[in-house]
């Protein structure tokens, strides 16, 4: 009996979407149009907050050690600088290898300064990392006041600036896609409630024939899900492969920079995540849109 | 059938519609409910569906309190009884066999057992063959007739029904008559809003008058009664 009144809801839900045509459409594009920026700007959320990610992990603290400094001192440093507390890592680089690097970052030109091997001016280095990114400034003040420490650096000037900014556009970010969905909820409930409201007499004679409220539910319920999710099929299609499109066009370009930070998310990682949030979504809005729109008709 | 002991109906704007109603109606009776508009007939008629709930006294619908009924148990009432207004209240989208198998559907029959009942009721108002149509192309007499099909569908027990020759012209009135007489000779209690004199004149059943929330007149095979 449950099963065949279920095939009953189902099929009333079915022909509820076509019977009311445009108010279907009219809530479909409700749905799809917002569904459609709350997809891209997820996005682009995302994509924003990988690569502040990435730049806030790859703040390193610049350790240059005291040219005069023995070597046995310079070791005792390094084990000091992993005693302090939140840091993560420490790297050594001898000024050997500092000037290696710098040799054949200079390529051909190297030849140039071939005698400054024998009166090497570089540093000894280490690189901290501090564990938690933001915790950067009170390591490198730790670290300043270590023996035979030359010079600290890690960009104290910007990289203050540039956490409030990343917060900000998470912030920002976050509140947009919260706004946009609650917009999305509001049209699309008085968009199913027009459609409720030209069906009033229909809920009106069920009611009068003995029809349980759950009974009349049960097909807008249906209708709702099938708004939600037909409205959801275009911005997750849209999603799906123009990311994809996004990502082969600008990944090349962003990749010659040749750094850690730009990288966009593998569109095979994220465009599932976030279709199947659009389709729980643009299902639970419908949904809702519905079953809360009835609710006045159904007083008894 | 129905039991009224005392019943008041003061809706919140203070307006008295039913006043101290004291009635009984038998199973298996035929009532005329006459009186003038605006005398508290219509509101008479929903709390006998629970439309409206009576603010006092005790309204005994075959031995079901009416007035402490849950709203969770209204669809349980209103499925053992039918109700017909005068506006038909057909859905348009709907074929008139489709008409009458939303009654049925609601309850939830199978297939076959449904379409034997629906057929029936259609054969019984005489629209067997008006069956695939939709209410548009049919007149307002057949209008009525379907939704007295799908009023008795069901089999309930009790028929409400609230003026429902009122659009009909007299010819029309009195074919729709002939199916209420039928199906009151088939058992089934019925009560009748009505305006329409000749009928109460000249099919005598009970009447009763209601005039200010007040039966003011009751009488086994009465008269209309009013001059208009």
């Amino acid at each position: 009996m449950i099963f065949k009144s279920g095939f009953r809801h189902l099929r009333e839900g079915f022909k509820g979407t076509l019977r009311n045509g445009w108010m279907t459409f009219a809530a479909i594009s409700a749905v799809t149009i917002t569904l459609l920026l709350v997809g891209v700007f997820a996005l682009v959320m995302f994509n924003v907050n990988e690569i502040s990610e990435n730049v806030e992990n790859d703040v390193e603290i610049q350790v240059f050690v005291t040219r005069t400094a023995e070597e046995a001192n310079v070791e005792k440093l390094g084990e000091n600088l992993e005693q302090i507390p939140g840091v993560e890592s420490v790297t050594f680089s001898s000024k050997e290898d500092e000037l290696e690097n710098f040799r054949n970052q200079l390529g051909e030109d190297a030849n140039a300064y071939g005698t400054v091997e024998k009166d090497n001016p570089l540093h000894d280095r280490y690189i901290v990392k501090a564990s938690d990114p933001l915790e950067t400034e009170t390591v490198a003040d730790a670290v300043q006041s270590l023996a035979n420490v030359d010079k600290v650096t890690y960009g104290q000037d910007y990289i203050d600036k540039m956490f409030a900014f990343f917060n900000g556009i998470r912030i920002g970010g976050l509140v947009l896609i919260v706004g946009l969905t609650l917009m999305a909820m509001f049209l699309i409930s008085n968009t199913i409630k027009m459609t409720i409201f030209s069906r009033r007499r229909e809920i009106e004679i069920m009611r009068l024939v003995g029809a349980k409220n759950s009974f009349i539910r049960w097909p807008f319920f249906i209708e709702g899900l099938l708004l939600g999710v037909f409205g959801a099929l275009i911005p997750i299609a849209v999603i799906y492969f123009g990311y994809d499109v996004a990502y082969s066009a600008l990944q090349p370009s962003l990749d010659q920079l040749n750094s850690d930070i730009f990288k966009l998310i593998d569109p095979s990682i994220l465009t599932t995540q976030v279709s199947l949030v659009l389709l729980a979504l643009g299902a639970f809005i419908g949904i809702w849109g519905s079953t809360t729109s009835l609710g006045r008709f159904l007083k008894v | 059938m129905i039991s009224m002991q005392k019943v008041s109906k003061v809706y919140p704007n203070g307006v008295v519609a039913v006043d101290d109603l004291e009635l009984e109606i038998q199973d298996g009776e035929f009532l005329y409910v006459v009186g003038p508009s605006g005398a508290g007939k219509s509101t008479f008629m929903k709390m006998i569906y629970r439309e409206e709930k009576p603010s006092s006294g005790l309204l005994l619908i075959d031995g079901i309190d009416v007035g402490k009924l849950k709203n969770r148990h209204v669809p349980k009432l209103r499925r053992q009884l039918g109700v017909i207004f005068q506006d038909y209240k057909l859905l348009p989208s709907l074929t008139v066999y489709e008409n009458v198998a939303f009654a049925l559907e609601v309850v939830q029959a199978d297939t076959n057992t449904m379409r034997k009942q629906v057929m029936d009721v259609l054969n019984l108002v005489g629209l067997k063959h008006k069956a695939r149509n939709y209410p548009d192309e049919l007149s307002g007499g057949e209008q009525q007739r379907v939704s007295i099909a799908r009023a008795i569908v069901n089999k309930p027990k009790l028929i409400i029904a609230d003026e429902p020759t009122g659009n009909l012209d007299p010819d029309t009135a009195w074919g729709i008559m002939e199916v209420f007489e039928e199906i009151h000779r088939r058992g089934a209690t019925i009560v009748m809003a009505t305006h329409n004199r000749d009928i109460v004149d000249k099919i005598r059943h009970r009447v009763i008058a209601i005039e200010n929330g007040k039966v003011v007149r009751d009488e086994e095979k009465g008269a209309y009664g009013y001059d208009i």
